[in-house]
């Protein structure tokens, strides 16, 4: 019999209002707009080998597969009522979707360690039909357009000695769309870590194929850094080896528009993928990312931690979180977490965890899913110690970041997205010091 | 020398129909180099009175008023009660993810004193004093109250109450929990503050058990919202031998 953790919707709720109303008396909790559908994230309780985690009749059988597909038509043109399209600003995506073929590039900065070639595949490659398929109208054009791709491997029992870079920066000023594939392609025992660094000015649908080795340990890192106005979509998919370890840390932070579809799938028992990621949407952004981990393979576990907050009129963030566990997934362990923090009015935090259990044999499943705005508690003991609130809310925020930020694992790379947040929230006081060393 | 000054303190928690009254009317007076025990029976109110002056939203002052060297505590925001020189050390220390032991002290000691510590020095005070409570410096690069023991959590909170050195601490409860390692070195680490200085302190407790470890000048009974008798350290013995009984029960009657 498989459980499931009850869902967590009750983060503590507190106005984010200015430092000298903050503990006014009388000033009671508020709640910020309901974010999410009831239905989503009702506690869950106990689950049904085959039921939907959710409320809602139970559907009889296996669910539906996941349609996918290399020809862009197979899809039709979303319209914005489709599930996978419900949430994204139809308007703002056009641009991608009705993009024409185009030589146009980003201007690529590479840093190769040793045992990593860049290569590039041509359309025919064996190597591009062996990827996983498109999952969606967008990326199956993207596949399509991109023409071949561009291969970064790493060799067999390669231990790379620092990070492959690639700065993939947008030019701006031109609205042709630029078409991408990549593929990083990590060798058996290998262990590497690969940090794309979107950056500038683009219309940019790129797609992200990572296939690791039998027993690799691959982290990679994409850091969405775009300049306003920039739109961004994308479909990101691992296919993990027998016991292999996958590690995926998306950072979106810059841009009007970033969709990201994050598949992992396993090639055999044993693997494990974590899936972090931290998003930070200001007035008018969108931000939207769907993850879809699919255990087909016995003994395999899954971890997804995503955390996002929000300032300013018209943010808008978008989780969906899909986990499914087949029946031939036995002995599968897979927790999904997703916190938003609202820090103001007029922002809009949508969150969608759905946990499907088809086998009773699993070592454990569950998935939490809160929405809200500061903790008071964790607010008045910063306060408490005469922090001004101000200073406290800034405190609290970079630790909601660095919590997921840290596991970059890549310093250089966490210090500059943390001083890029900490801009974001104000400079903050004797924080921009060094860390105190006590040891 | 300072002195923390509440009269006729009323509090309630709750809202409109749901508002209780918890505090029905504290008289209290701590000076620097006193320490002064309030001790009373779960449920009395003694959190509440910690938290009242400290300045937790989710009490309402209904009637009273407390005062620091003649200023307005009620008046004052949380932070600025602990930069007057107020510090509590919460029974349930709150987590903080994300946020390291050694940048909420350091941010804390750069509030309370105006400006950044010297590193230098301040390295070594938070050496000498993590030491003094026997915590491993590891410690430092925690994230505050994540994953801490019970002990750990109320070293911690006497570590701060070490470095930022306040006028009057309250200490909500610091004794439960602790076995008696754990008692003897937090205690240790308050007397060193009353030792130093002249630091007042309204230790709060339930149990007499601590103060074998610090000695109070003065002995308070609690009992549900206000002070039902005062007298000197003899006045723990007494409760050590016959609790809260009697205390209660004349509450009660005159209540009826
Ligand atoms: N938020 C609250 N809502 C309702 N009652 C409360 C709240 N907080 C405390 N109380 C009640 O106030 C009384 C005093 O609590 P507290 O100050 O924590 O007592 P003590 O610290 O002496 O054990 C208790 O009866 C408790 O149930
Ligand atoms: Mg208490």
């Amino acid at each position: 019999m498989s459980t499931e953790n009850a869902s967590m919707t009750d983060l503590t709720t507190q106005p984010a209002t200015l430092a000298s109303e903050l503990f006014a008396p009388g000033v009671g909790a508020q709640a910020g707009p309901p974010t999410t559908p009831a239905s989503d994230t009702g506690t869950a309780g106990d689950v049904q080998p085959g039921a939907h985690s959710h409320g809602g009749p139970t559907p009889t059988g296996s669910p539906a597969e996941r349609f996918t597909s290399t020809d862009p038509d197979a899809f039709g043109v979303p319209t914005g009522r489709e599930e996978t399209w419900r949430f994204t600003p139809m308007k703002r995506i056009k641009p991608l979707l009705d993009g024409a073929d185009s030589d146009a590039r980003l201007s690529w900065t590479t840093d190769l360690p040793e045992g990593v070639e860049l290569t590039r595949a041509e359309a025919g490659d064996p190597l591009l039909k062996g990827l996983p398929e498109p999952v969606d109208r967008l990326a199956a054009l993207t596949r399509q357009r991109a023409d071949g791709a561009d291969v970064v491997r790493v060799a067999k029992e390669a231990q790379l000695d620092r990070p492959v870079n690639l700065g993939l920066a947008g030019t701006g000023g031109d609205d042709a769309v630029v078409w991408g594939q990549l593929v990083v392609e990590v060798g058996a025992f290998a262990k590497a870590t690969v940090v794309l660094d979107h950056t500038g000015l683009a219309r940019y649908s790129g797609g992200v194929s990572v296939l690791v080795g039998d027993g690799a340990q691959v982290t990679l890192v994409s850091v969405q850094d775009w300049a306003p106005g920039a739109v961004h979509g994308g479909q990101y998919d691992a296919v993990v080896g027998r016991d292999a370890t996958f590690k995926q840390v998306v950072v979106t932070l810059g841009g009007d528009l970033v969709r990201l579809v994050s598949n992992v799938q396993y090639a055999g028992p044993g693997g494990s993928a974590e899936l972090f990621g931290v998003y930070f949407s200001d007035e008018t952004q969108h931000q939207e990312h769907r993850l879809w981990v699919d255990h087909a393979v016995p003994n395999c576990s899954s971890n997804v931690l995503y955390k996002g907050a929000l300032q300013g009129e018209g943010a808008r963030t978008v989780w969906i979180g899909d986990v499914r566990i087949r029946p031939s997934a036995t002995g599968t362990e897979t927790y999904e977490l997703n916190r938003n923090l609202v820090l103001t009015d007029g922002a809009r935090a949508d969150s969608v965890p759905n946990l499907e259990i088809e086998t009773g044999e699993i070592v454990g499943a569950g998935h939490a899913s809160a929405t809200g705005r500061f903790d008071d508690e964790q607010l008045f003991y910063l306060c408490s110690r005469g922090i001004d609130a101000e200073t406290a809310r800034r405190l609290v925020v970079r630790g909601f970041f660095a919590d997921v930020v840290q596991h970059i694992g890549v310093d250089a790379l966490q210090d500059r997205l943390m001083a890029s947040i900490d801009t974001r929230l104000g400079a903050l006081p004797a924080l921009d010091e060094q860390p105190v060393e006590v040891a | 020398m300072s002195v923390l000054e509440i009269r006729d303190l009323h509090v309630s928690v709750g809202e409109g129909d749901d508002a209780k009254e918890i505090l029905r009317g504290v008289d209290l007076t701590v000076r620097s180099g006193e320490t002064h025990a309030i001790m009373g029976p779960n449920g009395s109110g003694k959190s509440t009175l910690a938290y009242s002056i400290a300045g937790h939203p989710k009490y309402t002052i209904t009637g009273g008023t407390v005062t620091l060297d003649g200023e307005d505590v009620l008046e004052m925001s949380v932070d600025e009660r602990a930069r007057a020189g107020l510090f509590l050390a919460m029974q349930y220390p709150v987590e903080v993810p994300g946020v390291s032991v050694s940048n909420f002290l350091r941010t804390a000691a750069t509030a309370i004193k105006g400006e950044a510590p010297k590193l230098r020095t301040w390295v070594k005070d938070v050496k000498t004093e993590m030491s003094g409570l026997e915590m491993d410096p590891a410690f430092a690069e925690r994230n505050v109250n994540e994953g801490f023991s019970g002990g750990e959590k109320k070293r911690h909170e006497i570590l701060q109450m070490r470095l930022l050195k306040p006028k009057i601490a309250i200490l909500d409860e610091t004794d439960s929990g602790l076995d008696v390692d754990a008692l003897r070195i937090v205690s240790e680490g308050v007397n060193r503050s009353r030792e130093e200085g002249d630091i007042g302190v309204l230790l709060i407790t339930h149990y007499t058990r601590i103060l074998r470890y610090i000695k109070p000048d003065f002995v308070h009974v609690f009992v549900n919202g206000k002070v039902v008798e005062e007298g000197g350290s003899e006045l723990a013995d007494k409760l050590e031998n016959e609790g809260y009984a009697s205390y209660v029960k004349t509450a009660e009657v005159a209540q009826a």
